[in-house]
């Protein structure tokens, strides 16, 4: 069956969200976990996305991405009451809910996204929560309201200074870890580099640290092994392992350059259907 | 045999690489619906050179059908026919292709290479297949020229004749037993029944007839994975009369016939086929569906009313060597390769295809089996420009099929033997460079009863690269183990059955890959087939 979106508005500078029907996944899925969807049916890419949200009663979930490649392009470009042909999921092991105390939410750019269900069930299972939001300007916040409702201190940054602290989100994280009592869990999602620094500074004040990881994929069952990282110098799969590890133990440098591995051609396919685009008028 | 064709290129991606090939401008699509038309059951060849060797082939089987119908065919006849070669793409040609690259017998072909058969009253052969086709009947069709009855018997045992005609190891299974073969002391000199198997399969192109299905018994089946195992057991199961439903984690039903077997060894369209029938019986196939996931084995017999399942997920987690350096940029597992160039259709990444997969140059395949193969005469046809295949034993340990091996030999992929990497080195962004590997020696024989590689101490030395595919086996999908509690497994992961494929669940069975490790298309069908038939005594007593 093909998934329709039912509604979708654009969040930030590159940024959008969708609703789209998928029944199944919307009563299956929890915290942390994530779909792959590929667009049409025979040579679309499949990308992995993590799930924003979803109503199980309503049958829909939410999707919140940010034009990258091709394929996230092309997903802006959907109109309400347009499908997406294949949505497989809910996908990776959910997170682990607990009442820990004291989290700290870190979420960077896009990762606010993914951030947002893990941080509601962590308020809904009793613990404080406190959530640092980096973004790189004003345009590109996204999820302010929503993370004000369910958190007991938020902390907004931006790095250019036009919204927010001007900081990045390791600063106020810092200042948080050195409280007392420390914060007893601390749950990273955002871009790479951003998490390896949050990582290296939990580190400093031992706070246990989740990371989720968004690598690239292709069936997101395991059997590929594309997304595989390295979690304490062994191999593991971040479709079935995780998505989420313990921070402290991830080899974010090796990640990032196989997050780059195909950095030229998603830049010259975006290229490509940016042109096309303009030629078939799509840009009213 | 060199073929010429005239098709040209209607779109390409062979074109940027047409200085590589002998005949430049063949595109996989252009040329599909050709292929399938002439390998699947067109009479003539489109060269002349092909009809007029039938010619003398028809006079040659004349005279010895005269010789049969008066009683005089002398088994030494037959032994003095000569192996009948499977028409083949010239190697040049396709390796810019990714069409298929046996192009199947003729009926003058078939029928003398039938003649072939001594019609051993013991009938050898059969014991050695899988399934136990009637191997000697069905060929002794064919030499008559009956290939309706010769596919009828094939079908008593095998749903999937034009997939296990093409990659079926026949000659570690009823080819090894033919006696033919044994006389010549030489395996290749035996009946080809899975070259026949495959001619009669695809004469029946489009017309086969449609299973004829129970009346309806109001039982629910739920079949997990859409590979060879899960399509028989869906078959079966429906032809009983249940309401069967099969679940598909990917896209695209047909398992590991659609994401790993390449195009130009096992034809997509083939498999489509058989999809089909399996829809026009009345089947239900979900895609998009991952049971343990979107629903869990238990969800599916308590919630949605399914009273039995079968589980043939496949093999799932490829395995790694442990080796530093194999998480750099340019390590691929040769199922991530194949699924890209394959299901994805990554040849074509920029014409049409969003999956990219590495413009590879130099590229290393690790590994001795028919995946190895595959992957490494995929490299070929997305362009690489040298492909090493490594492995550490010799080629006669090689567990890929004979024609694979002859095949990718023939496509200019060099065999680095008794050597295995022993780090894969990078260059400062972290992409491959190199890999340096070590000389082995064979020593005493393992548990396999394959002599254990040694490795020869000091003998490191490099091979300069750009990509490394490792082929070197799967583990067991954790999947069905972490969300299905009631369900057995073994030390390995791999689910416990019995001989009727039945688990220690109620109502569940499983086959192929998940309960095997690894295994081939017809003994996953094999066990499809046992499993179906466990299903339906189970759901008849209930």
């Amino acid at each position: 069956m093909s998934h329709k979106i039912v509604s979708k508005r654009q969040l930030g500078e590159e940024v959008f969200w969708a609703r789209i029907e998928a029944p199944l996944i919307a009563r299956a899925r929890k915290p942390g976990q994530f779909i792959i969807l590929s667009i049409n049916n025979d040579y679309s890419e499949r990308i992995p996305l993590t799930i924003a949200g979803a109503d199980a009663a309503e049958g829909m979930i939410e999707l919140i991405w940010q034009k990258v490649g091709k394929t996230t392009a092309e997903l802006a470009d959907l109109r309400e009451g347009q499908s997406i042909a294949n949505i497989s999921g809910p996908l990776g092991t959910p997170t682990h809910i607990d009442n820990f105390g004291t989290c700290v939410c870190v979420g960077g750019g896009i990762g606010a996204a993914p951030l947002l269900p893990i941080a509601t069930a962590l308020k809904a299972a009793g613990n404080t929560v406190l959530t640092i939001l980096g973004f790189r300007s004003k345009d590109r916040l996204i999820l302010e309201t929503e993370f004000a409702a369910i958190s007991d201190e938020l902390i907004v940054t931006s790095d250019d200074g036009s919204y927010g602290r001007k900081a990045l989100v390791t600063e106020p994280l810092k200042e948080l870890c050195e409280r007392d009592p420390k914060p007893a869990q601390a749950f990273v999602i955002g871009p790479t580099v951003m998490m390896k620094f949050c990582c290296e500074a939990t580190r400093q004040y031992a706070v246990p640290t989740q990371v989720s990881l968004n690598t690239i994929m292709v069936d997101g069952t395991g059997m590929c092994g594309g997304c595989r990282v390295e979690i304490d110098g062994k191999p593991k799969f971040v479709c079935v392992d995780g998505p989420e590890f313990d921070g402290h133990l991830v080899n974010f440098d090796l990640m990032m350059k196989r997050m780059n591995a195909y950095k030229k051609q998603e830049q010259a396919a975006r290229a490509a259907y940016e042109k096309h685009r303009c030629k078939i008028g799509l840009d009213e | 045999m060199q073929l010429t064709r005239s098709t040209g290129a209607k779109s390409g991606w062979t074109n940027d690489r047409s200085d590589r090939c002998a005949q430049g401008g063949f595109s996989a699509h252009a040329l599909l619906p050709f292929d399938a038309r002439w390998t699947r059951g067109l009479r003539t060849h489109p060269t002349g050179s092909r009809t007029v060797r039938d010619e003398e082939r028809q006079q040659q089987l004349q005279e010895l059908l005269a010789k049969q119908a008066a009683g005089e065919l002398k088994p030494k006849d037959r032994f003095a026919i000569a192996p009948q070669a499977m028409p083949e793409q010239d190697p040049s040609v396709r390796r810019c292709n990714v069409s298929e690259v046996a192009l199947g017998y003729t009926k003058m072909q078939a029928r003398l290479e039938a003649m072939r058969c001594l019609q051993c009253k013991t009938a050898p052969c059969v014991q050695g297949c899988p399934v136990q086709i009637r191997i000697r009947d069905f060929v002794t069709a064919i030499a008559q020229g009956n290939y309706p009855e010769a596919l009828d018997i094939i079908k008593e045992n095998s749903l999937l004749p034009a997939v296990c005609g093409r990659v079926c190891p026949q000659e570690v299974q009823c080819q090894a037993k033919c006696t033919v073969g044994l006389k010549f002391k030489d395996v290749e000199k035996a009946v080809s029944i899975g070259r026949l198997e495959r001619f009669v399969a695809d004469l029946d192109h489009g017309e086969g007839a449609v299973p004829s299905v129970a009346p309806a018994t109001g039982k629910k089946v739920a079949i997990i994975g859409s590979g060879p195992g899960g399509i028989v057991a869906a078959a079966d199961t429906r032809r009983a009369g249940h309401d069967v439903t099969v679940f598909e984690a990917f896209h695209k039903p047909g398992g590991v016939m659609v994401y790993g077997i390449p195009e130009f060894r096992l034809p997509k369209a083939i498999v489509e086929e058989e999809i089909e029938t399996l829809r026009k019986m009345g089947v239900e196939i979900v895609t998009n569906f991952i049971v343990g996931r979107t629903r869990t084995v238990d969800q599916l017999m308590t919630e949605d009313g399914f009273d039995a399942v079968y589980i043939g997920v496949g093999a799932g987690l490829p395995s790694f060597m442990g080796i530093e350096g194999e998480s750099l940029v340019g390590v691929y597992s040769a199922n991530e390769y194949l699924t890209r160039a394959n299901l994805m259709k990554a040849y074509e990444f920029g014409k049409g295809a969003d999956t990219p997969i590495a413009a590879s140059k130099r590229v290393a395949v690790v590994g001795g089996g028919n995946v190895a193969m595959d992957a490494a005469r995929t490299a070929v046809r997305l362009g690489a420009e040298k492909v090493y295949l490594i492995y550490r034993r010799t080629e006669k340990e090689m567990p890929a099929r004979v024609e694979e091996v002859h095949h990718a030999q023939q496509e200019g992929i060099e065999f680095h033997l008794l050597q295995s990497p022993k780090r894969v080195i990078g260059d400062e962004n972290e992409h491959v460079k190199a890999v340096e590997c070590l000389r082995y020696e064979l020593g005493e024989p393992d548990d396999s009863g394959r002599r254990r590689p040694v490795a020869i101490e000091g003998s490191e030395f490099e091979i300069e690269l750009d990509t490394v595919i490792i082929a070197i086996g799967n583990q067991a999908n954790p999947l069905m183990r972490q969300t299905t509690p009631g369900l057995e497994f073994n030390k390995w992961g791999n689910i416990v059955v019995d001989e009727n494929c039945k688990t220690s669940m109620e109502g569940v069975y499983a086959g192929g890959d998940i309960v095997l490790g690894a295994a081939t298309v017809i003994l996953a069908m094999g066990q499809g087939r046992i499993a179906a038939a466990g299903i339906n005594t189970y759901l008849a007593g209930k």
